[in-house]
């Protein structure tokens, strides 16, 4: 009945199928959670052939290290007020976008600009543009009367200026993100409710908003993980310094790992990143979803 | 009254309007009238300054200089990295999306789990990998990691995508004697070209722009890539700060160009890109 080629069973074939891609799954994704478990055992510099086993210890030194924690603390920090700054934000201009029509598409495309720029750029660029001798917060001050500020370089202000330009690539992103589900939503809802004598302000708050609450949750997820990952803009502008005072996980897991050559505990970071971005994830999911019995 | 209070909302929108138009457009200005500077003027006048002659040298030096090479490596890197990406992810998208077995599923759920892992957690293990096997400090060193890390992203995009293809398509076709192989390559893969699209704008610019691998799988100028140059060029140009301008301008250079020639398409690859949430 069956042709020669068709009777190969098909569990063979599919397997056949996801084989590439297993390969590389395993080897570099599921491979390196249980290796970076297995180094947070030991005590190594990554060079010498000498491992020592010490159990726990670093587990222990982790959990008793300040700067770990402040490190944590920053990525929470960032989290917290990604949300709290850029969801608003980014709502408001995608809004604004969606009501004024296409006549705005050169404002939509120039808003975009800051999210084409790849991370290594904005970071140097940023740098100058605070940087202590004539960068803009220096000539705003000494306009003002005021003394040279070294933004960057100040252990109070340093993850605050980071965290500005963080805001200034993903404000675009989550804007144009916005701007996509907006435009989802039909135009009959927005002709109705302003027949039912509705103002743009109570069709925003009351209308659109409520339909845009699965966008905004997903969102806020991304921005979320997005938050507690952060590495590469920190590292090329401050480098987690100074003092500390911007270190995140990766930075900290990073300074220690490749500038301490310390393997074994920076793997004990890593570990650690991994433990808190899954419960962080998993507790978020279940907060934003425990009130919505969606069918 | 009323009208008044009209006039006023409509100026707050107004003003909101501008102040992001001045916040997102700023940098980049300020980027490109210091490429134009020469050292002297930067250092004179400033930051904020109009330049006072138009200095193109500073592009001629920067070429001269080699950017050209890490240029050369990113596209290779980005190139190499796609191809293979592609291919694997849609013979896995194949398998989870038109054979319908119940292993395939289990294997799924791994997949879409695989993508909120972060790469700074894999990042030792994959240093150390790479050492033992002699790829450190090489291109190719980077396509493993580079295409791994976008598998399962790429994965989910392309399955969802693939699922859409009618049932009756694949059919007529098995009654005409296709083979797995053959309906893959001749209607399946044909039948997704917009989703691969949207999918490769996405790898594709984050493959060109990724740092973190790149800082700790590569440390010469021979085998690093764009985002390492730049981060080179601030040592290397510190006398010499309208150089490095001119480089950041070069880099965003091909960003520009595919925003400008697809910005619908690159629009959707970036949102394809969030429901890795």
């Amino acid at each position: 009945m069956q042709t020669k080629r068709t009777r190969l069973n098909p569990n063979i074939i599919a397997a056949l199928f996801l084989l590439p891609a297993f390969i590389f799954i395993a080897i570099f994704i599921i491979y390196p959670i249980f290796d970076v478990a297995h180094l947070s055992t030991l005590e190594w510099n990554g060079i010498s052939p000498d491992k020592e086993f010490v159990g726990l210890s670093n587990w222990k030194q982790m959990l008793h290290d300040t700067h770990f924690w402040s490190a944590a603390g920053h990525n929470i920090f960032i989290a917290v007020f990604s949300i709290l700054i850029q969801m608003p934000l980014a709502l408001s201009l995608a809004f604004m976008l969606d009501r004024l029509g296409r006549k705005t598409n050169i404002l939509k495309i120039i808003y975009y600009f800051p999210s084409l720029f790849s991370t290594t750029a904005v970071g140097l660029l940023f740098a100058f543009i605070y940087n202590p001798r004539n960068g803009i917060i220096t000539t705003i001050s000494k306009l003002l009367g005021g003394k040279t500020i070294d933004v960057l370089g100040n252990p109070s202000l340093s993850l605050i200026a980071v965290f500005s330009v963080i805001c200034w690539t993903a404000i675009p992103y989550y804007m144009i993100f916005f701007l996509a589900a907006l435009s989802g939503l039909p135009m009959e809802i927005y002709e109705a409710s302003i027949i039912d004598g509705a103002n743009l302000r109570q069709y925003f708050f009351s209308v659109a908003l409520p339909m845009l609450k699965n966008s905004i949750k997903t969102a806020c997820t991304l921005s979320l993980i997005g938050s507690l990952k952060y590495f590469d803009l920190i590292w090329i502008m401050t480098e987690g310094g100074p003092n500390y005072s911007s270190d995140l996980m990766a930075t900290y897991m990073y300074r220690t790992t490749f500038r301490s050559r310390q393997m074994g505990y920076g793997a004990t970071i890593a570990a650690g990143m991994f433990i808190i971005i899954t419960l962080f994830t998993f507790v978020f999911q279940y907060l934003i979803n425990r009130n919505t019995e969606e069918v | 009254m009323k009208k008044f209070k009209k006039i006023i909302v409509k100026l707050c929108v107004a003003l909101y309007a501008a102040i992001f138009l001045i916040v997102s457009i700023l940098p980049f200005y300020l980027m490109l009238i210091n490429s134009v500077k020469s050292s002297r003027d930067y250092g004179r006048n400033g930051f904020f300054s109009m330049p006072q002659e138009l200095k193109l040298s500073n592009y001629v030096k920067v070429f001269e200089d080699g950017i050209f090479s890490y240029f050369k490596n990113s596209l290779i890197v980005t190139v190499v990295s796609l191809a293979i990406l592609l291919f694997v992810a849609l013979c896995a998208s194949y398998a989870f999306s038109r054979m319908k077995l119940k292993w395939t599923n289990t294997l799924f759920m791994l997949v879409v789990a695989c993508m909120s892992i972060s790469l700074h957690v894999a990042l030792i293990p994959i240093y150390l990998l790479t050492r033992d096997v002699g790829l450190y400090d090489t291109l190719a060193g980077l396509v493993g990691p580079y295409v791994a890390f976008n598998l399962p992203i790429t994965i989910f995009i392309l399955t969802n995508f693939m699922r859409e293809i009618p049932v009756e398509l694949e059919e007529a076709a098995k009654i005409d004697g296709c083979g797995h192989i053959r309906l893959f390559s001749t209607i399946i893969v044909p039948l997704s070209k917009a989703g691969i699209v949207t999918v490769s704008i996405y790898d594709a610019i984050a493959m060109w722009n990724e740092f973190s691998f790149a800082l700790v799988l590569t440390q010469s100028p021979e085998s690093r890539t764009l985002p390492l140059a730049l981060w080179n060029y601030r040592g290397q140009y510190s006398s010499n700060v309208p150089m490095l301008f001119a480089v950041l301008f070069i880099s965003v250079i091909p960003m520009i160009l595919a925003f400008a020639f697809g910005q619908d398409k690159l629009i959707k690859g970036m949102m394809a890109g969030a429901v890795k949430g």
